[in-house]
């Protein structure tokens, strides 16, 4: 059993967690650096990213997930992949930047053009259908050569991964299909 | 329980804002001192609630240009509250793409009966709820967010606590409950069974609960998470203090670190002085908000 670290700032941690007991891991809610000792992965979760930034400098925890990242795996869903992006616009502080990706912020719009849709999944070679909530999600605006992309809808990549760092522009922890949950704790 | 994929991504939003703080604002100034402090989302009126109860009239739904300004403003979600009843308020809400819209009972209710047939929309619908028969009805009629009401711009917790005592303590009473009792408790309550059946199941309402109404400190703020509730809305208690900018930023940090006193006592270190409060006795029975809505 792994400790599964998810950041507990704001956000819906508690699907994460939830998602992450059915799978037989441990849950560990992250608010301060000294909980991270105790993690073998972090999962950053959806959110309000301008807020989950307002906190990570006002309880100065930027260099200690920095540092997490480096040495293990991390999954950001939304708002997280926004916080692990190279940049994105409007926000007040800078992400963290350990993801060569460029998000856009509420790239579909506002809340009353969040969807539910079927995207296409490609875990470990294999195809499949996942049910893709989208709630007033980023996109991947552009991705650099070490960023190998998992998920599609239409033809935007919705899900990608470079080294140990996985991110979804979608709510994985709002469905009950675990696939992509299990995916992040094995790799 | 219509719980179709549209449901599915209303509730989404109001998970992605627990944790957090909602903000009453009035203006774009107001709303970005709002963002910068690290609130979840902001409120848009015209009035806070404590100078609506002051000026008395009717309160109405905000001019969408002074919504729109604040969407302009910030990069968080927006809410704006409608009337009860009034869902040609609300289309209008949801027209200029308000991300929550509020059937609030501080502006003053248009239709006695009947709340909004909020499934019919769109956009999401938070309500307010004084007990769990309350809740379950707004949450049948189409509300992904239950807010307890408390006493809006009083500044006095009492309310709010007794709001949040009284549904925490019914789910705990319907978990209790053995499955031929509910039928005859959704009768008392006035709850469809549906609903109370999913309490007993889950152990929580079917949507997230948040609190408002009278939070005013940061312990205000922690007192109101460790007694259920999963976001604080926060009115008059910003804007009718001091200091608004460090007393947002000191009941956001509260907020999230609700579980921790030593953090909630740092914050609340020099903060200036809290909205005066009002005790309940000093407020007519007819003209507390919370008594509004059914």
């Amino acid at each position: 059993m792994q400790n599964i670290g998810i950041l507990a700032l704001q956000g819906d941690f508690d699907k994460h967690r939830q998602a992450v007991e059915k799978l037989g891991q441990k849950a560990v809610l992250v608010k301060d650096v000294e909980k991270l000792s105790d993690c073998d992965r972090l999962i950053i979760p959806g959110g309000e990213s301008t807020t989950f930034l307002h906190l990570v400098e006002k309880l100065q925890l930027r260099q200690g997930l920095i540092d997490f990242i480096e040495k293990k795996p991390v999954f950001g869903t939304c708002a997280g992949l926004i916080l692990l992006s190279k940049s994105a616009e409007k926000l007040p502080f800078p992400p963290l930047g350990v993801i060569d990706i460029i998000a856009k912020r509420n790239a579909y719009g506002r809340q009353v053009d969040s969807f539910v849709d079927d995207i296409r999944l490609n875990l470990n070679g294999r195809e499949s259908v996942f049910e893709g909530v989208f709630i007033r999600a980023p996109k991947i605006k552009d991705f650099g050569k070490k960023v190998n992309a998992l998920a599609w809808h239409n033809n935007d990549v919705v899900m990608a991964e470079s080294g140990k760092i996985l991110v979804a522009a979608f709510h994985p922890e709002l469905t009950d299909d675990l696939s992509i949950h299990q995916y992040f704790i094995e790799k | 329980m219509i719980l179709d994929k549209q449901f599915l991504v209303k509730i989404g939003l109001a998970e992605m804002l627990k944790g957090g703080v909602i903000m009453d604002v009035t203006n774009a100034e107001q709303a970005k001192i709002a963002e910068d402090a690290g609130a979840v989302s902001v409120m848009a009126l015209e009035r806070i609630p404590a100078d609506i109860r002051a000026d008395g009239g009717v309160a109405r739904m905000s001019n969408p240009k002074m919504i729109r300004e604040i969407q302009k403003a910030v990069s968080i979600p927006v809410m704006a509250k409608c009337r009860i009843g009034h869902f040609a308020e609300a289309q209008v809400l949801q027209a200029i793409g308000v991300d929550f819209v509020d059937e609030s009972e501080v502006l003053t209710p248009a239709d006695e009966k009947n709340h909004i047939w909020k499934h019919n929309f769109k956009v999401p619908f938070v309500c307010g709820c004084r007990d769990i028969g309350e809740a379950l009805r707004r949450i049948a009629e189409g509300a992904a967010m239950i807010r307890t009401k408390g006493e809006a711009g009083s500044g006095n917790i009492v309310e709010a606590v007794r709001h949040m005592r009284a549904v925490q303590g019914a789910i705990r009473h319907i978990q209790s409950l053995r499955d031929d009792e509910l039928t005859h408790y959704a009768k008392e309550v006035g709850a469809p069974l549906e609903l109370v059946q999913y309490v007993k199941e889950n152990g929580k309402l079917p949507v997230p609960n948040f609190s408002a109404g009278g939070i005013a400190t940061p312990a205000d703020a922690a007192l109101m998470m460790q007694l259920g509730a999963e976001t604080n809305f926060v009115g008059s208690g910003i804007f009718k203090s001091d200091d608004p900018a460090a007393r947002a930023k000191a009941i956001v940090l509260a907020t999230t670190h609700y579980d921790d006193p030593d953090v909630v006592a740092r914050v609340s270190e020099g903060l200036g002085d809290a909205m005066p409060g009002l005790e309940m006795s000093a407020i007519p029975e007819e003209e507390q908000l919370n008594k509004r809505g059914w």
